[in-house]
C-alpha cells in the first residue's frame, strides 16, 4: 500500500510517467498511421489490377502487376482479338501485358516529357529563390540598408494574398511576354513566390552566425564575396537545407498555376495526372503509378537533407 | 611592425556620433590600451583602424600610408574578437593556418608555420583538435594564433579576454604581454577593464563619449588625470571630490576650502572663484583627529592588508583606504588628512584638471 503511494505520488518534472509514455507513443503511432495510410494505399494501387482497384470491398491482398506503369508511360490502341492473333509475336513483356487486354503499344505517352518538366522547373527555381534569398537575406543581416524593415515587409507582403488572386493579372502579363507554357516562365514565377520565404528564413539563420566570422576572414585576406562563400555559407548549410526543401515542396505540389499557365511543352506533373484518368476509362492504377513515381524526388530529396532539416527547424529556437 | 596614426578620425551612425575627432599615434612596437566604458568609442575606433568600418571623416596612416579607406584585407593587420570567432567548422591546425590559406600559401609552408606559431603558443598538443572542444582560455590561445601566424604589422584586439572567467583573464594577460615582448608587435587593445589596461599597456588613452580623454603612461593617467572623468573612470574605489567655490593664483600652495585652508601642489594658473573639486584618491587619505574635515564612519569593507572605509561628512561621502590593522567603529566621528602633494583640482564646469605643480602636464586627447 504505501509502496504504491510513493510510486504513484512521485512526480519527476524531466522523466514522464511509464503511462503517459504509452499514451505518448500510441498517439505518435495513430498519427504516423493516418499520415501513412493514404500514401501507401497511393502505392498499393499502383500495383493493382483495374478490376483489383475499384473491387469492393477493397482488396488488401491482390496479385502485384505492373500494367498501372504500362499504361501510365505508353499510349495504347484497342484492336480486335483477330488482328493480336495475325501480328508478330510481342518482343517484349510489356507488349505481351497490353495484348492480353486486347491492345497494343501505339507508342510512348508524354509522361516522361511532363516529369522533365517537374524536375526543371522545381529544381530550378528551388536553386534560384535560395541563391537569390540568400544573397538578399546576407545584405538584410550584415548592411545598414535604408529602408530595411520597409523593404523586408513589402517582400513578405507577396505571400500575404492567396496566389489566386493574382493568377489572372500573371496570365495576362506571361502571355504578353510569350511566357506562358514555357519552363523559364514557370520557374521565374515560383522563384518570385519562393525567394520571400528564402529571405525570411535565411535571414534569421544568417543572424544568428556571428559577423566576427567573416570580419576575421575579411581582416585575414578575404573579400566580401569570398568570405560569404567559405565562411558563412558552411555554418548556414542547416538553413540553407532546410529553406531549399520547403521551396522545392511549393514549386513541385504547385497546381493553380500550372494548370493556367501551362498545357503542353512546359506542363508539370500535378496538372498532367487528372489527365491521365480521361485516357481510356478511369484508369486508376495508372493515376497511383503516376502519383507514386511523383512523390519519389521529394522524398529522396527530404531524406537527403533531413539531419539538416530537422536541426534547421528548431534552430534559433534556444540561444545558446 | 608599425606605426599607428590617428589624424581627426570621426564616426557617426545616423544621427549618433559615435567617435568624434580623435588623434593620437602609437609608436611601432609599443603595447597601446583603449580604456572606456561600453559605448564610449573604443571599439569603434579599433573596427576603423581595421577596415571593419569606415570614417564618416577623418585619416588613418599606417607607417605614414594612408589606408582610410583601404579594404581590410589590404592593411595586413591582424584582429582579435571578443569571441574568439574560430570557425566551427575547422580544427585547431586549419584555424590557425587560414589566414595563410587566405594569401594562397603553398600547403608545405603553411604547415610550418602553424608548427611554428603552436609551439609559441604552447599548444602544439591542440593542433587536430575541434575547436568546441577546447577550454576558454584555449580558444583564446588559438585565436591569438591565427592573428599570429601571418606575421602582421600590427595586432587588433577587442576585448579579448572578456569572454574569460577571472581566473584565466589574470593568466592570460600575463602571457598576452609576454608575447608582446617576444614578438614585439605594435598593439592596440581595447577594453573597459582598467587592471588589464594598466597591468599591460606601455600607453593608455582613456575615451568617453567619443573623445580621448587623456593619453597617458598608466602612472601619468592614475597620478595625474587631467579630467574629472578619467580621476573617476580609473582607481578603485575612484578618486573622491570634494566640492568648492574659490578663486585660484599662480604660485599658491594652499586653498580655502569652505572655512579652513588645505595644502595643495603648487597651482601653476590663475582662475576667477568658480566651482572647484579638490580629487582626493582613497589610499592618500589617513586618520587624524586634528584635521579640519571631519566626519563620521559610515561603515567599512575588509580586503585584507587593506580595509575601504567610508565616511560621511560635510562635502559628501569619502571613501578612505586604510591598513586592516587601523581600528574603526561604525559611527565614530573621525578627521581626514589628506597627503597634501598628492592632491588634485578640477573645475567642475569644464571638468578639466587645473594645472598644478604635479598635475596637468599631461596631454589632452
Amino acid at each position: 500500500m504505501t509502496a504504491a503511494l510513493t510510486k504513484s505520488t512521485a512526480h519527476s518534472i524531466v522523466e514522464a510517467s511509464p503511462r503517459a509514455k504509452m499514451v505518448a507513443g500510441g498517439l505518435v503511432i495513430l498519427y504516423a498511421v493516418i499520415t501513412i495510410l493514404p500514401l501507401v494505399w497511393i502505392v498499393a494501387t499502383a500495383f493493382k489490377s483495374q478490376s483489383d482497384a475499384i473491387a469492393y470491398p477493397p482488396k488488401v491482398i491482390f496479385e502485384p502487376t505492373l500494367e498501372g506503369f504500362v499504361n501510365l508511360f505508353t499510349v495504347r490502341t484497342r484492336q480486335t482479338p483477330d488482328f493480336i492473333a495475325k501480328l508478330p509475336p510481342p518482343e517484349t513483356w510489356y507488349d505481351k501485358l497490353v495484348r492480353q487486354r486486347d491492345m497494343v503499344i501505339a507508342g510512348p505517352s508524354k509522361v516522361v516529357p511532363r516529369f522533365v518538366n517537374s524536375l526543371i522547373i522545381g529544381f530550378g527555381s528551388t536553386f534560384l529563390a535560395v541563391f537569390l534569398g540568400t544573397l538578399a537575406a546576407y545584405a538584410f543581416s550584415r548592411f545598414r540598408i535604408p529602408l530595411a524593415n520597409d523593404l523586408l515587409f513589402f517582400i513578405l507582403s507577396t505571400r500575404m494574398m492567396p496566389p489566386v488572386a493574382v493568377a489572372i493579372p500573371i496570365y495576362l502579363m506571361y502571355r504578353q511576354l510569350n511566357l506562358t507554357d514555357t519552363r523559364l516562365g514557370m520557374i521565374l514565377l515560383y522563384t518570385a513566390v519562393n525567394v520571400s520565404l528564402a529571405v525570411w528564413l535565411l535571414k534569421g539563420f544568417i543572424d544568428e552566425i556571428p559577423r566576427e566570422y567573416e570580419e576575421a576572414a575579411l581582416v585575414d585576406g578575404y573579400t566580401r564575396l569570398q568570405a560569404l562563400r567559405k565562411v558563412v555559407l558552411p555554418q548556414a548549410v542547416t538553413g540553407i537545407a532546410a529553406t531549399a526543401i520547403f521551396c522545392l515542396i511549393f514549386s513541385w505540389n504547385e497546381y493553380a498555376f500550372a494548370v493556367l499557365l501551362t498545357s503542353g511543352e512546359a506542363q508539370t506533373m500535378p496538372p498532367f495526372i487528372p489527365f491521365i484518368i480521361g485516357e481510356g476509362g478511369q484508369d486508376w492504377p495508372a493515376v497511383a503509378a503516376a502519383t507514386t513515381l511523383f512523390v519519389v524526388p521529394i522524398v529522396l530529396f527530404t531524406v537527403l537533407l533531413r539531419k539538416h532539416l530537422l536541426r534547421g527547424i528548431t534552430f534559433g529556437a534556444v540561444r545558446k | 611592425m608599425a606605426q599607428i596614426r590617428v589624424e581627426n578620425l570621426r564616426k557617426s551612425f545616423d544621427q549618433f556620433a559615435a567617435v568624434q575627432g580623435s588623434n593620437f599615434t602609437i609608436d611601432d612596437g609599443a603595447f597601446f590600451a583603449m580604456l572606456g566604458p561600453s559605448g564610449c568609442g573604443k571599439t569603434t575606433t579599433l573596427r576603423m583602424i581595421a577596415g571593419l568600418e569606415l570614417p564618416t571623416e577623418g585619416k588613418i596612416l599606417l607607417d605614414s600610408e594612408d589606408v582610410t579607406f583601404q579594404r581590410a584585407s589590404a592593411r595586413d593587420i591582424a584582429f582579435v574578437f571578443q569571441l574568439f570567432a574560430l570557425y566551427p567548422h575547422m580544427n585547431v591546425a586549419e584555424n590557425i593556418g587560414f589566414p595563410l590559406k587566405c594569401q594562397g600559401m603553398a600547403r608545405r609552408d603553411i604547415h610550418q608555420r602553424v608548427q611554428e606559431t603552436a609551439k609559441l603558443l604552447r599548444i602544439e598538443h591542440l593542433l587536430s583538435s575541434k575547436t568546441s572542444k577546447l577550454s576558454g582560455g584555449d580558444r583564446q590561445r588559438v585565436a591569438l594564433g591565427r592573428a599570429m601566424v601571418r606575421r602582421p604589422k600590427a595586432f587588433l584586439m577587442d576585448e579579448p579576454l572578456g569572454a574569460l572567467d577571472s581566473e584565466f583573464r589574470h593568466l592570460m594577460c600575463s602571457e598576452l604581454r609576454d608575447l608582446h615582448d617576444r614578438i614585439g608587435a605594435t598593439t592596440v587593445y581595447v577594453t573597459h577593464d582598467q587592471l588589464e589596461a594598466m597591468s599591460m599597456a606601455d600607453r593608455i588613452a582613456v575615451m568617453n563619449q567619443g573623445r580621448v580623454e587623456q593619453i597617458g603612461l598608466p602612472q601619468e593617467i592614475y597620478d595625474r588625470p587631467a579630467s574629472m572623468f578619467v580621476a573617476d573612470f580609473i582607481g578603485s574605489p575612484p578618486m573622491n571630490f570634494l566640492r568648492f567655490e574659490a578663486g585660484l593664483r599662480s604660485g599658491d600652495r594652499t586653498i580655502s576650502f569652505h572655512d579652513t585652508s588645505i595644502a595643495v601642489p603648487e597651482i601653476r594658473e590663475d582662475r576667477a572663484s568658480a566651482g572647484m573639486a579638490l580629487g582626493v584618491r582613497p589610499e592618500h587619505i589617513r586618520f587624524a583627529d586634528a584635521a579640519p574635515v571631519r566626519g563620521e564612519v559610515f561603515g567599512a569593507e575588509y580586503l585584507g592588508t587593506t580595509q575601504i572605509v567610508t565616511v560621511d561628512t560635510a562635502h559628501g561621502r569619502i571613501a578612505a583606504r586604510l591598513p586592516s590593522s587601523t581600528p574603526v567603529r561604525i559611527g565614530e566621528r573621525v578627521g581626514l588628512e589628506f597627503r597634501s602633494e598628492r592632491l588634485a583640482l578640477f573645475d567642475v564646469a569644464s571638468g578639466l584638471a587645473i594645472r598644478t605643480a604635479t598635475a596637468g602636464s599631461a596631454d589632452h586627447g
